[in-house]
């Protein structure tokens, strides 16, 4: 800190970065679809039973294929942004801020993207059947 | 990074114990000193007081000990009636105004400490600096365009009530210096104490530059670590809602913008 700013010009920063409000909102409305989502993924799982050929015949069919990607990607995207906030709260360096920032981007996309594509593997998988 | 016990130098350690006359009416108070001058570590001293010749609330005890204990004791006051916001301090564990609260509401000894998380200047005297530049930064003034009317500006008594619970706010820190997010990232956040003025500026019907009152806000750090902790509600001395404010102005700053 250069102690012959004055108080205002600390204050001011680089200015407003006419952001944050899209964040948001898109973390509310993920946790609205998640409060949906995640009773109807509980109940599909308890009322599946409980081996792997009926789990794949579960995930196999189109409509539970749909809800099921709706939530693997309300879920990670939901996280990620749970997860930023958490780190701009605490971490305190930019560099560590960045790396973690981008760290916890690019495992979101990976875990979402591996999910999507077990669920898609699964449809294929009983339509061949 | 993170810095999970004080250092050396910030240790509180336990000071002088000015020990009085006893008697029924006789309470203990425990009360935060420091010099930032000096080389000595902050510590706490322990004052008798006689409540039987001291008046009903903390900041009487405050004035009482130093007048007759202990003059080198520093605290802010002034109006002692709960409007200037000068003795906002952390009393019993909550920030308030010593003036305001009554000594018989404290259970035990009466622990005193200055507002958390800002310099000390001396003991119970915070460095309130950065709060106040921050207070500028949002122009706390009527922005509308020139030339001003020959006359008052007129407003509806229903767009008057939309300030009340903002124009009561009387900037004593207490809600800010209570919130953990500005704890963190008091250097960037504004605290609810400015967001609840800035609202205020926003919602009056006869300032003009709404626009870009919430263009300067809308900002990850300025607005958006406020993360609803509640914490500036439930300590306002004046009993106002900072949080309420803080979620109207990201309402407005959503109902500007397509989905």
């Amino acid at each position: 800190m250069d102690r012959f700013q004055t108080p205002i010009k600390r204050v001011q920063g680089l200015g407003s970065s006419k952001d944050g409000t899209h964040h948001w909102w898109v973390q509310r409305t993920s946790a609205m679809a998640l409060a949906i989502l995640t009773p109807w993924f509980i109940w599909r799982c308890a009322s599946t039973p409980a081996d792997f050929a009926s789990v794949r015949d579960m995930v196999g069919l189109p409509y539970n294929a749909l809800l099921l990607s709706a939530f693997i990607v309300a879920l990670f995207y939901h996280a990620q942004l749970g997860l930023q906030v958490v780190v701009e709260d605490y971490i305190h360096s930019r560099p560590a801020e960045v790396a973690l920032l981008l760290a916890i981007k690019v495992l979101a996309w990976l875990g979402a993207g591996a999910a999507l594509l077990a669920i898609l593997f699964q449809v294929f998988v009983r339509l061949n059947s | 990074m993170a810095n999970f016990t004080l250092p050396k130098n910030s240790k509180v350690k336990s000071g002088k114990h000015h020990a009085g006359k006893g008697g029924e009416k006789q309470r203990r108070f425990k009360v935060y000193r420091y010099d930032p001058d000096g080389d000595e570590n902050p510590r706490t001293d322990t004052f008798d007081v006689d409540l039987a010749s001291c008046g009903p609330m903390v900041l009487d005890a405050l004035i009482k000990i130093k007048n007759e204990i202990d003059p080198t004791l520093t605290f802010r006051r002034s109006c002692r009636e709960g409007i200037c916001g000068s003795c906002a301090m952390n009393i019993d564990g909550t920030n308030t105004l010593a003036c305001t609260k009554a000594i018989c509401d404290v259970k035990g000894e009466v622990r005193i400490y200055p507002l958390p998380h800002l310099p000390v200047i001396k003991d119970l005297v915070p460095d309130l600096t950065h709060f106040y530049a921050q207070y500028a930064s949002i122009k706390p003034w009527i922005r509308a365009s020139a030339p001003p009317p020959d006359r008052e500006r007129l407003q509806s008594p229903e767009d008057r009530k939309k300030i009340d619970g903002l124009y009561e706010c009387i900037l004593c820190a207490c809600c800010s210096t209570s919130c953990p997010s500005y704890w963190w990232n008091g250097d960037r956040y504004l605290g609810p104490a400015i967001l609840l003025q800035a609202y205020r500026w926003i919602v009056d019907s006869r300032d003009e530059d709404t626009g870009a009152r919430l263009d300067d806000l809308e900002d990850p750090f300025r607005l958006y670590r406020c993360h609803t902790i509640m914490n500036c509600a439930k300590t306002c001395p004046k009993g106002l809602n900072p949080a309420k404010a803080i979620a109207e102005i990201k309402k407005a700053m959503v109902a500007r913008r397509s989905l």
